[in-house]
């Protein structure tokens, strides 16, 4: 037992002391017939080196030399190797929330430059110090415009993440909050603005939106403001990609941003954990839910940073709390600002650059091949397109497999109207050559008869 | 709290300043902001191996004009600013940090290495499960674990941290009676509870009633006999509660509820105490969730992330959120892709019940519970039926860990009668490699000495300090301990005092001022990672802070005394909040 720091005579010391004739007597209040007088049914005690053994055992049974492109909603972006080397550091990674903040400034510092960077990125004036995720932050968001607005209806473009959807409704489904489903343009990809219009009333709280959307497009954000704002809604942007921000004009119209930071040096691993974050303009900033971290001085005048405006929370606020959040991603917002100070300003927009060339250059060669086009063809995009094929997806997928490539994601699943259509991701670590492979594989599709 | 110290002032610095205004810079890090030049860099992109774009053509108004401005420098500069800042953060790594009700155990580094392997950490959550079998086969290995440390039947890993936690198992609470017919209106919850109980209760459309404690700080049974009713959804119970004392009334508190039809919700926070000794499962309790983050080891992180499975009974299996990991026996055939039966015996579940206790389970058999569909019966009788005490994980080969049964896992999304999904994708994949690391690392007799040693330490300094201070609940300890200031208050020194002054012992504060039913609470959780001499460390800290209190109150009143910087001002914070640097108008 290798992690635990006593021997057996110290026990035995511990227990004479406190006058315990055997460790028995301190569970002795455990009603006998519920005590567990068996070993737990799980694996034996093994060394380190099993314990690696089993884990890299693990990764190799997962598949590892596939080109991917794979995105809709986890990206694979470069992670310069220092995020890694400062994140484990002890400090950081065995420090807890910093409640007591004479012993925490780091990680109070490192989180007051995360609200900063992304409220420049985002051109919002504030944001918070993280969320579990881009699909619970949009849900929190959107039940944040609720209690703004005081009203309880809420207006969603079909173009979000069909799984941040999905949590929107699970999150809404007792809170008295229908949610209607705005339709997008067949050509264009983008929210159909006249059904937007037509849908947004006196009663919405909010109107949310993804840009890019899950199709990989640009929203008219303007314009969608706009047909909020006439009636009074609140409009909440969603940014599933983050790199995004680097190249793609700002949501300055939003009222809130939801944000999933993953992109920002956060390994795809299977899906989480990642970054959510909630930013807003001010004058929302007492209905935000989760951490804040503010600037002050200490009694000596000089600047320090603690939590702040806690009594939205529910240690303090209990039921009437803005949210039931306590545990965010700290740690992982810590690898977002040390990712976005890596790039910086200049940075940030040269690798936004690449991936917009990679994805222009595949959504190009694939459409060239017989039987693909790009759907919304016309409409701008960040480094996600849709695929149409003659031949079906499954039949795609299967023949990319054979050729180690991962292909887009097959849309039918949530978008039964688009039976032939597959998702694409070309970020910067997509490179040609994979990008010319796939096209060879796309070309030899079989002809339908 | 703050300009209570008689240390002259001196000169703000300003938000500004970069000069040295410490002793070394190192205690003097500027902002990335302040430190930004322009024209630094700390990347550089391989050569674009396709032909460039412009993205102000391509992307038209859609194009960003104007930066963000994020800071400019070179990697030994950012190098050194994080160093430099991580030194200015209290670690469990530096020492004991006894916060209660948090679980500030040793973070193994064996985790951090395992969860970075390039197969599990750079898998997409779409790719497909044929090419996920490794990551799957991690998950369905921790179900197992958490399943059997639990007592529970089902379970996911979905939920990002506690609250989460609670939030999906209440969810699987109103669904059930929902589908009993009425979803009802009331959570009861005691008033020593974590604020994120309420919190949660209310988001998922319940009305919150408060339960009052009685004299030993446990839930009062005539008290809840009184109000539970046709209305009451669930208890949500922390076990052993917040002041570290198991309810052993438990199995009434279980019957109670059952006999109204409500049922009993278990916050896991403090299974630190329980793992190995005794399962929630066995003491009636229907759902409950665990803090990975806190018994499992995977590390804070400075507030996150956490992860926050919820386990529970079978009968509550088919509210699970979506998608749900399952076995296929024959993965070339279709028909094996759908739901799994809600029958726990079928074998083939993944995260079936293990096999059973030799004890007699839960006291729910004898409840005249009607609502509770056949398959609980079905599963006591499972029960009761034969078990050996195996090595390995329930039908797991005991040296490969492999499972037995064949077939590939995959996601299962065809469940009706789901609560829905909680998140995107399937959960905070890290944690479980970390929290499955630290199951294989311990074993069976690891895990049940890690839970001894944890109630230990807290009896020690339990034993040490209630000489010194107020011990309002003279229950016996389980992993925390919990005194009043009252003594304290008596010379105008509050809890909040002594965790400032411990700071100055080198210890980070125990939690301040919770439970709310202790007043000035100092609330005290060791965990097992303390050796003796550290405790003895901690206790003598705490002694000396006591005869300090006596003997120069002004010392403990104004402390900390010995760090970066000194009690901050979190009235001025809150006032006019600055909650992001801005450039200084030139």
């Amino acid at each position: 037992m290798r992690y635990l720091p006593k021997s057996p005579a110290e026990r035995e010391k511990m227990l004479a002391d406190i006058g315990a004739a055997s460790i028995d007597d301190l569970f002795a209040v455990i009603p006998a017939e519920y005590r567990l007088d068996r070993d737990l049914a799980v694996p034996r005690q093994h060394a380190e080196s099993e314990i690696i053994d089993y884990f890299r055992a693990a990764g190799r049974k997962n598949a590892t030399n596939y080109a991917s492109f794979l995105g809709a909603g986890a990206y694979r972006h470069y992670r310069p190797v220092i995020i890694d080397s400062l994140v484990q550091r002890g400090e950081f990674l065995t420090s807890y929330t910093p409640y007591q903040a004479e012993i925490t400034q780091g990680t109070l510092q490192a989180i007051f430059e995360f609200q900063t960077m992304i409220a420049e990125l985002t051109g919002m004036d504030v944001a918070n110090a993280s969320m579990y995720d881009g699909s619970t932050g949009a849900a929190e968001a959107v039940m944040m415009a609720v209690r703004v607005t005081g009203r309880h209806k809420a207006v969603v473009a079909s173009t979000v993440h069909p799984e941040y959807r999905e949590v929107l409704t699970t999150y809404a489904r007792h809170q008295g909050l229908p949610s209607s489903l705005v339709p997008y343009g067949q050509e264009t990809g983008r929210v159909n603005l006249e059904a937007l219009e037509a849908q947004v009333t006196e009663e919405t709280a909010a109107v949310l939106v993804q840009s890019p959307n899950f199709f990989g497009v640009i929203e008219d954000i303007p314009a969608i403001a706009q047909i909020a704002h006439a009636k009074g809604a609140l409009l909440i942007v969603s940014i599933a990609e983050a790199v995004s921000l680097g190249v793609v004009r700002p949501p300055l119209e939003a009222d809130i941003v939801s944000m999933e930071a993953q992109s920002f040096g956060v390994a795809l691993s299977y899906g989480g954990p990642f970054c959510g974050v909630i930013a807003a303009k001010e004058q929302y900033l007492r209905q935000m839910p989760g951490r804040l971290v503010g600037q002050t001085t200490d009694s000596n005048g000089y600047r320090g940073f603690v939590l702040t405006l806690a009594t939205r929370e529910q240690h303090i606020r209990r039921e009437k709390a803005t949210s039931n959040i306590c545990t965010n991603q700290a740690l992982v917002a810590l690898m977002a600002t040390i990712f976005l100070t890596v790039y910086g300003k200049e940075g940030i927009r040269e690798l936004a650059g690449h991936n917009l060339a990679k994805a222009a250059y595949a959504a190009k060669t694939f459409a060239a091949q017989p039987g693909a086009k790009v759907r919304f063809q016309a409409s701008p995009r960040f480094h996600e397109f849709v695929l149409e094929t003659q031949e079906a997806p499954e039949s795609l997928s299967q023949r990319l497999l054979d050729g180690k490539i991962v292909g887009g994601v097959a849309l039918s699943r949530w978008y039964p109207e688009l039976p032939n259509a597959t998702l694409w991701c070309a970020t910067e670590v997509v490179t040609r050559e994979q990008i010319d492979t796939a096209a060879k594989v796309l070309s030899a599709a079989p002809v339908e008869a | 709290m703050t300009n209570d110290t008689t240390i002259p002032q001196i000169p703000a610095p300003g938000p500004t300043t970069t000069g040295k205004v410490r002793p070394h810079q190192t205690q003097n890090e500027a902002l990335l902001f302040e430190k930004s030049s322009p024209g630094k860099r700390a990347y550089k992109l391989p050569p674009l191996d396709v032909p460039p774009v412009d993205p102000a053509t391509l992307l038209g108004s859609e194009h960003r004009k104007v930066p963000g401005q994020l800071p400019e420098l070179s990697e030994i500069e950012i190098i050194r600013h994080f160093t430099r800042l991580s030194t200015w953060n209290y670690a469990i790594d530096l020492g004991m940090y006894p916060l209660g009700s948090c679980t500030m155990k040793y973070n193994p580094r064996v985790n951090e290495l395992v969860a970075r392997i390039e197969g599990l950490a750079e898998a997409h959550p779409y790719r497909p499960d044929s090419l996920a079998q490794g990551i799957l086969e991690v998950y369905d290995l921790l179900q197992r674990c958490l399943l059997d440390i639990t007592g529970m039947d089902a379970i996911t890993l979905q939920p990002a941290a506690g609250a989460h936690g609670e939030f999906t198992g209440i969810l699987l609470v109103r669904a059930w009676h929902q589908s009993q017919g009425n979803p009802r209106r009331r959570i009861l919850i005691p008033d020593s509870a974590h604020g994120t109980n309420p919190a949660t209760a209310a988001i998922c459309g319940y009305t919150v009633e408060n339960l009052k404690s009685n004299a030993e700080g446990g839930i009062d049974l005539e008290a809840l006999a009184r109000q539970v009713d046709e209305e009451t959804a669930a208890l949500m119970l922390t076990n052993p509660s917040t002041i570290g004392v198991f309810e052993s009334q438990i199995h009434k508190i279980a019957d109670i509820l059952h006999a109204r039809g409500a049922l009993l919700y278990m916050d896991g926070a403090n299974m630190n105490a329980l793992v190995g000794k005794v399962r929630p499962g066995d003491f009636g309790v229907d759902v409950m969730h665990l803090n990975l983050h806190k018994t499992f080891s995977t590390p804070h992180g400075g507030g996150g992330p956490g992860s926050g499975p919820v386990a529970c009974k079978a009968f509550l299996e088919p509210f699970l959120p979506i998608p749900v990991l399952v076995r296929n026996s024959a993965p070339s055939d279709p028909q094996n892709l759908r739901a799994p039966s809600l029958h726990v015996t079928s074998g083939e579940r993944v995260g079936a019940p293990p096999a059973s206790p030799p004890h007699p389970p839960s006291v729910r058999t004898d409840l005249g519970f009607p609502s509770f569909p056949s398959v609980f019966e079905q599963e006591t009788a499972e029960r009761a039926g034969s078990h050996d005490s195996q090595p390995g994980a329930p039908g797991l080969d005991s040296e490969t860990w492999e499972s037995k049964a064949p077939g590939q896992l995959s996601w299962d999304y065809d469940r009706p009668q789901s609560v829905g999904r909680v998140r995107a994708f399937y959960g905070n994949t890290g944690m479980f490699i970390r929290a499955l690391a630290y199951i294989l690392a311990n074993g069976p007799d690891g895990l049940r000495q890690t839970t001894e040693d944890a109630v230990l330490n807290a009896n020690y300094i339990r034993h040490g300090l209630e000489d010194l201070y107020e011990l309002p609940y003279k229950t016996p300890s389980m992993h925390e301990v919990v005194f009043s200031d009252k003594r304290q208050a008596a010379k105008g020194i509050k809890t909040g005092d002594i965790a400032k002054r411990l700071i100055d012992y080198g210890f980070h504060p125990y939690t301040v001022s919770f439970p709310l039913i202790v007043h000035g609470a100092l609330m005290i959780e060791p965990t097992e990672s303390e050796s003796l001499e550290e405790l003895d460390l901690f206790i003598a800290a705490m002694r000396s802070i006591a005869k300090e209190v006596e003997e120069t109150p002004e010392l403990v009143k104004s402390a900390p005394h010995s760090t970066r910087v000194s009690r901050l001002d979190e009235v001025q914070a809150a006032r006019k909040p600055v909650l992001r640097w801005r450039p200084t108008e030139e």
